[in-house]
């Protein structure tokens, strides 16, 4: 359920050559998208280690959205196919896991395109707060809170092997 | 009586496999009754926990344990074994990173109670579950209290020692043994703390003899589905069967491919490896022979389960460590 005053907490992960750019042009045109974005520069989408996206929704991240050049326009060649590949499959596994597949998204941007990228950025941070949050890991204080507030044994018993 | 050094090893949510592997050991178990004292080893004599609990600390030289965390006396006697022990080894794979048991991580506990006393495999007419204390004419008794989630030894208590694998290789336990016993008579030294001992630090697929081409993989197969039509010597991702050897850690001469099944990751991940499922879920991806993202979705269909093929030994020690359901139950 979507709570009033939820706002999500969104990773970006953008690529040196095209989406980070794009993110700069759209800072540059004064083009607005919500805050609730955190985007960190790789330097191509096929960088992305889906050990990220789960470190991200560990940590506390509500949403992951993976940002990389055109298909065909790879600065190295082909490697945001290795992206696609490996979303589709992070996205599966996520679900298996009980989280919305949904929570992670692929967004193409080209270095000229700061208006699609900001457009594409304010309407997946609305997805996410229509999915709610996700509290994994207590937004933001780390994984050991799984581990935390357990009772600890009490006056225990034998049991027989 | 005996100033030999004490030695105990315990089972917490695990199968019992692990005891298995240490006495196929086989003479080399003489070697351990030679320069230990067994203190507590409730698989293979009578002991009681209050024997234990008046032990004084780290009285126990080493303690190797095996399963995971899963209900209150597991945590208790993890615990207790930390404080009276000086070497605490998370032996196998339950201790190390949950294993199979921790498969249970994808369900919450009131789930994982229903479908074991409540499913069509279960003769159960009267509904009886269990409680966690009864009232009985001696007085009350108690059950432990299971946890939402299973959690690794090292989540519970400070480890000084891993030993993966489920189980870990005999001749391995055997090497690790000797090690100690040097140690114990200064001819050697211990590994520095933290370490994971008696494995390799590669990768399965650096032990594995089967051949290695370019991998372009058109669909991934269960192999029971394609057994017959297997290629005996080359490598069995190659032919679309999805082995977890890229990303599990050596140390068992890749038995599993070299007798033609895939290896399915029981000694965790290698090192470096953060998240052992990410690592795969990379692998495999990478080497999927598609740009189209329609042929990519039909390819991975073939991956019948991407949650069980990637955490099926490494749940409670990945990352996300538990499947929704269960982590929401944890935190309440």
């Amino acid at each position: 359920m979507s709570d009033e005053s939820f706002e999500p907490t969104v990773i970006g992960f953008t690529c040196n050559w095209c989406s980070y750019r794009a993110a700069d042009l759209a800072g540059t045109a004064r083009v607005k998208y919500p805050p609730n974005i955190r985007l960190i520069r790789l330097m191509c989408s096929g960088r992305l280690d889906p050990t990220f996206v789960l470190k991200a929704f560990s940590s506390g991240a509500d949403g992951v959205l993976i940002t990389g050049c055109h298909p065909g326009e790879c600065h190295y060649l082909e490697q945001n196919y290795k992206a696609l590949r490996r979303f589709h499959l992070l996205r599966r596994t996520l679900q298996g896991l009980g989280l919305e597949p949904e929570r992670v998204k692929l967004v193409w941007a080209s270095a000229a395109e700061g208006v699609k990228l900001a457009h594409e950025i304010a309407s997946f941070v609305e997805e996410i707060r229509a999915l709610g949050p996700l509290h994994w890991g207590g937004n933001g204080s780390n994984q050991s809170s799984v581990i935390s507030g357990q009772s600890t044994a009490h006056a225990f018993k034998e049991v027989p092997a | 009586m005996s100033a030999k050094p004490k030695f105990a090893m315990y089972w917490a949510a695990s199968c019992g496999g692990c005891e298995i592997a240490v006495l196929n050991i086989h003479e080399k178990i003489l070697d351990v009754d030679a320069n230990f004292e067994v203190v507590f080893w409730p698989v293979a004599m009578d002991a009681k926990y209050k024997d234990v609990e008046q032990m004084e600390d780290k009285s126990i030289l080493l303690t190797l344990f095996n399963g995971g965390i899963r209900n209150e006396e597991n945590e208790y006697i993890a615990k207790l074994l930390r404080e009276k022990s000086q070497i605490l080894v998370a032996f196998g794979s339950c201790a190390c990173e949950g294993c199979v048991p921790g498969l249970a991580n994808l369900r919450d506990s009131r789930q994982i109670v229903q479908t074991a006393f409540n499913t069509v495999s279960t003769d159960n007419p009267k509904q009886v579950y269990p409680m966690t204390s009864y009232d009985v004419p001696e007085g009350e008794i108690h059950i432990p209290k299971i946890y939402p989630t299973l959690r690794t030894l090292d989540q519970v208590v400070d480890v000084d020692y891993y030993m993966p694998g489920c189980p870990p290789e005999s001749h391995q336990i055997a090497a690790v043994i000797d090690l100690v016993i040097q140690v114990l008579q200064g001819k050697a030294q211990l590994p520095p703390k933290g370490s994971f001992i008696g494995v390799g630090n590669s990768t399965v697929c650096d032990e594995c003899e089967r051949r290695r081409n370019v991998k372009a993989i058109a669909s991934f197969v269960r192999i029971q589905d394609r057994a017959s039509e297997l290629d005996p010597s080359l490598c069995l991702l190659e032919q679309g069967i999805p082995c977890n050897g890229p990303a599990t850690r050596s140390g068992c001469r890749a038995r599993c491919p070299s007798a033609g099944a895939q290896c399915i990751g029981c000694y965790g991940p290698a090192e470096g490896v953060t998240d052992y499922g990410a690592r795969l879920m990379s692998a495999f991806a990478s080497v999927i022979d598609s740009n189209s993202p329609e042929e990519i979705d039909r390819i991975l269909d073939g991956l019948v389960d991407p949650a069980g093929q990637f955490y099926r030994f490494n749940l409670a020690g990945s990352l996300l460590r538990a499947g929704r359901s269960a982590w929401a139950k944890e935190k309440v």
